[in-house]
């Protein structure tokens, strides 16, 4: 298998947001502003890594009985460790994230991941897999939040690019969520189709 | 007084799939038909209200006397995920009719984040063992409020010619942000009683 390809299926052609529609909760709930929304990506993209790489290390030794707990212990035990880093080193962004870092642990891209690539292949290919889906999650996470930034706040990354006059609050409160992504997901499935 | 805020709050005003986006999973993929929504809601009911108690209990009496809250996310995904094959065995066991209806749920609710969510919430929040009871089963029947209403609303979209490009989950999010829009018309709701109980 060619590293590059896993990488860019990830992003592209497998896009967990766009495409594969997995892991739609922190996708609503933290892209409130493209920062936001950049740094819930790579969150997830550090537990998608570790834990593809710890799987696919110990696929041969759980047996398929016990498989799914083995896995959802091992997802969890690196979400407590990114609970900790992010506690010392980035308090304000683990404040701001709050209830969605312990929550990666029911992040159904991860769970998926490890059933559906990192259980069948070996260590590089599934870092490189975590690396790919990471990279694409952080993206759509990154360009959702930066379009609502832009249409409720008028900036982006927290330059402002509108007047105040323009800000429509909307994009910024729950229904603009779900809003802007369904029409994100509408733009694709017509680039898709082309 | 106290628990009829919670239980109107967390129905209207947060509502835990409109407002905080948890369950967002089910709500989108168990939301085709009004009858298959009433019976995840009512699965959910079932093992959200179990599992916080549970959970609460798993924290106030092992990990706090022992200084082990770090371990929080860990413990709590394990008991979640062992009460609800347990629940499962349980059921089919003791009452057939209800597995039929529940059953086919009920493994899809171990990855259902809205559990996982409430027991923390209820511990970041402090809530007494009661009013934790009663937040996470005004939360479920929120969720299954949520649920049904969208179902009922997907139905009458079966009938409507969308757009090309919108078809499929586009068009499915876009009336999810309406709904939602509908439901912030609640915001407010629970400020007003707080001051109505004299609860201030």
């Amino acid at each position: 298998m060619n590293y590059i390809k896993i990488l860019l299926n990830g992003i592209f052609k497998e896009n967990p947001t766009f495409v594969l529609l997995l892991g739609m909760c922190p996708t609503l709930a933290t892209t409130t502003s493209a920062i936001n929304g950049l740094s819930m990506g790579l969150a997830t993209m550090f537990v998608l890594i570790c834990s593809n790489l710890v799987i696919s290390l110990i696929k041969n030794l759980t047996p398929d009985m016990v498989r799914i707990p083995v896995f959802v212990v091992v997802i969890a035990s690196f979400v407590t460790i990114l609970q900790m880093i992010m506690q010392a080193f980035v308090p304000a962004i683990y404040a701001t994230l709050g209830l969605y870092i312990p929550l990666i642990v029911v992040n159904c891209i991860i769970l998926g991941r490890a059933e559906a690539f990192a259980c069948k292949n070996g260590p590089l290919q599934s870092i490189f897999d975590g690396i790919g889906m990471g990279l694409g999650f952080s993206l759509a996470l990154t360009l959702l939040g930066a379009v609502r930034e832009l249409l409720g706040a008028g900036s982006i990354f927290g330059i402002g690019l509108l007047p105040e006059t323009c800000n429509m609050l909307l994009f910024i409160l729950p229904p603009g969520a779900f809003i802007t992504l369904g029409y994100l997901i509408a733009i694709v499935n017509k680039f898709k189709k082309a | 007084m106290e628990y009829i805020l919670i239980f109107i709050s967390a129905i209207f005003v947060n509502n835990i799939v409109l407002s905080q986006f948890l369950g967002i999973c089910p709500f989108l993929g168990v939301s085709q038909k009004v009858t298959t929504s009433l019976g995840m809601g009512a699965a959910v009911a079932f093992v959200l209200t179990l599992a916080t108690i549970v959970t609460y209990l798993v924290q106030m009496f092992i990990l706090e006397p022992f200084g082990l809250q770090y371990l929080q996310t860990i413990a709590f995904i394990l008991v979640i995920a062992a009460l609800v094959q347990m629940v499962e065995i349980v059921l089919k066991k003791v009452s057939p009719a209800l597995y039929q209806a529940l059953g086919i749920f009920l493994p899809l609710i171990t990855t259902n984040c809205a559990v996982l969510g409430v027991a923390i919430l209820v511990i970041q929040k402090e809530f007494s063992l009661v009013q934790s009871v009663v937040y996470a089963f005004s939360t479920a029947i929120g969720f299954a409020l949520a649920l049904t209403v969208f179902a009922g609303l997907r139905e009458q979209l079966a009938f409507v010619n969308v757009p090309k490009g919108m078809r499929g989950m586009a068009i499915v999010l876009v009336t999810a942000g309406l709904l939602s829009l509908a439901f912030m018309g609640f915001s407010g709701v629970d400020g007003g009683l707080k001051i109505l109980f004299g609860l201030n």
